[in-house]
């Protein structure tokens, strides 16, 4: 299959008071047609600033983005984003949120009839077709998530980019929603990047796991390939030797060669005053 | 068997008062009962503190007098209508008369000069105070979102904001009754002068808060929304039309309560001071006419003015809840 998007040599500094901060330093990474990948590594290892300068959010500060061989400079609806609290808007209903989303992107290709019919086979797909009238405010938090993938869904996305998409859910909606999303994703065959924090999730979904180093200068690791058949059911993958073995090995890497060592004391007054300055 | 009956009913009365107590005093029984009890309490501090104030008018104006007084300036409105009506009848029948007799002659209708009502004042103000609010708005929202989208704009002009917006109406007056008279010049003036004066005056008052509001719901909108425009790549203008204005609706509500507030306040002020037709103007006038009947009326002006700030504050609240999408910002 052919590479739909290429991660080339990305470097990310952030100018603070303190000086630059180096983020990523040579993040590289090709990715093929209807892969899905997952991005694991410790919080603050610059997991989000490499989805971000995918979506073009942030700009990289040396090395680029190609996607189908052309840099990508400004954040579009081929790229789109499902964010981690699913930043629905408010003040539209459920449908109405893929809507906006729906007319801005098909505006020339689609008659209205169409659009309707394609906002409604989205919220199908998500089976959120019962609450397309209500607000945000009004669902469940599993709920939102499930609109606010139907809204990235429903823009055709070359890539679909996915920050830590469950991460504010409880376990049991977690769990339901990964079904969801693997049941949705054998449908559509998407080319998908996945934040995560969960290690289950990660070899549960991916074709591949890309393992991340931790910062300042973070970059990958290791390259984990998942090869178990699809679909995927997690009750028999408990008791399968692969998936265990990808799973120790992702756990032997973060909590092995990349073990995050945190100040376990509790800071002094001197450390906590220079944290407020 | 029938001692015990009646020992239970003694037993059970008690309970049952008691349960009627709590079920009187239920939520919404409280939300009439207790401001009841303040009011009432408020009268009664009012008219013993007012019986023991003596002044070189007479005592100061109790409740009563007041409700005296709200019953007199209604008969004084009435009368001066009935007046008015007489006028224009009378001025009818004298043209008629005259152009049965000359036929070449061309009638001429005068407009009635009597002397404006309690209740033509508060007209006025409510005019006024809506119209240079209305204007301050207008200027006063897009103003703030140009300023809340663009740092640079908003360092550029925030220290003008912080310097006029602590500014009183009184300061301004009499720079505006100046220029008002120096460039609205038209032979046949659509609104009078004494309107334009009070009007730019509230605008210059009321238009900060709603600048600064605005501009702080803008500037503090929720990064994810702006992200999600970034990404559906919203044009500018529409950018601003989906997702800046309907983010910041709740902090313009806020800001456009604040300013109605302001506004009429400084309308009171400034009717005062520039003797413009108005409910200030009838304070004012009050004052100086100095009769034993002034401090009651004076008194009454007070609290209606106090009862139309509520009203327009209501009413404003009520606005916000049908407009704005977030019902929690518009509980009080």
């Amino acid at each position: 299959m052919s590479i739909i998007l290429d991660i080339s040599k990305v470097d990310m500094v952030f100018p603070t008071p303190k000086g630059d901060f180096t983020a990523l330093k040579g993040v590289d990474l090709q990715i093929k047609k209807g892969e899905f990948i997952s991005l694991i590594g410790h919080s603050g290892c610059g997991k989000s600033t490499v989805l971000n300068i995918v979506a073009c959010l942030h700009k990289a500060t040396k090395g680029g983005v190609l996607l189908n061989n052309k840099e990508v400079t400004e954040p579009g609806p081929e790229r789109a984003v499902v964010f981690q609290n699913h930043s629905l808007l408010p003040w539209l209903s459920c449908y109405e949120n893929i809507e906006l989303a729906v007319k801005r992107v098909f505006k020339n290709e689609m008659t209205p009839a169409q659009m309707t019919q394609w906002i409604e086979h989205n919220l199908n797909l998500v089976h959120m077709d019962h609450a397309k009238d209500k607000r945000p405010d009004e669902i469940s938090g599993g709920m939102k998530q499930r609109i606010g993938i139907a809204r990235a869904l429903a823009m055709k996305p070359k890539v679909l980019l996915m920050d830590e998409p469950f991460g504010a859910l409880d376990a049991l909606t977690r769990a339901h929603m990964q079904d969801s999303l693997m049941e949705i994703q054998q449908k559509l065959n998407n080319t998908v990047i996945m934040i995560t924090h969960d290690v289950d999730e990660a070899v549960l979904l991916s074709d591949r796991i890309v393992m991340m180093t931790n910062g300042p200068a973070a970059t990958i690791g290791e390259i984990l390939d998942v090869n178990l058949p699809h679909p995927r059911d997690r009750l028999a993958l408990a008791e399968d030797p692969e998936y265990n073995r990808l799973r120790s090995e992702v756990l032997t890497f973060l909590y092995e060669k990349q073990r995050k060592v945190e100040a376990i004391a509790t800071p002094t007054k001197k450390q906590k005053q220079s944290d407020v300055a | 068997m029938t001692a015990t009956l009646s020992k239970k009913t003694v037993g059970a009365q008690p309970m049952s008062i008691k349960a009627l107590f709590t079920a009187f005093f239920t939520t919404k029984a409280k939300a009439i009962i207790l401001p009841s009890v303040g009011i009432v309490c408020f009268l009664l501090f009012w008219s013993l503190a007012a019986s023991s104030i003596d002044t070189s008018l007479g005592k100061f104006p109790g409740p009563s007098a007041v409700a005296t007084q709200i019953s007199n300036l209604i008969d004084e409105h009435n009368t001066e209508r009935e007046k008015e009506t007489a006028f224009y009848i009378r001025q009818e029948q004298r043209n008629q008369a005259r152009m049965a007799k000359d036929p070449s002659y061309e009638p001429k209708t005068r407009a009635y000069t009597g002397k404006e009502t309690f209740l033509d004042q508060i007209i006025t103000s409510l005019l006024t105070v809506l119209s240079g609010f209305l204007l301050a708005a207008i200027i006063a929202i897009p103003l703030g979102i140009a300023i809340g989208l663009s740092k640079n704009l908003n360092m550029a002009i925030n220290p003008i904001i912080q310097i006029f917006k602590p500014v009183s109406p009184l300061a301004w007056l009499p720079l505006v009754t100046m220029v008002v008279s120096a460039v609205y010049v038209s032979p046949e003036p659509l609104f009078a002068k004494s309107f334009i004066n009070s009007l730019i005056t509230v605008t210059l008052c009321s238009i900060w808060p709603m600048v600064i509001n605005t501009s702080f719901g803008v500037a503090s909108m929720n990064q994810d929304w702006v992200n999600v425009s970034k990404v559906l790549s919203l044009p500018k203008l529409v950018h601003i039309q989906k997702i800046v204005i309907p983010a910041s609706i709740p902090a313009i509500f806020t800001g456009m309560r604040m300013s109605l507030g302001v506004a009429w306040m400084v309308l009171i002020a400034a009717e005062m001071l520039a003797q413009n037709p108005g409910l200030g103007k009838f304070v004012w006038d009050e004052f100086q006419n100095g009769s034993s009947q002034s401090l009651s009326r004076i008194m009454t002006a007070v609290i209606v003015i106090g009862l139309i700030g509520f009203m327009l504050d209501r009413t404003m609240l009520q606005l916000q809840k049908k407009l704005s999408w977030d019902k929690s910002s518009a509980q009080r």
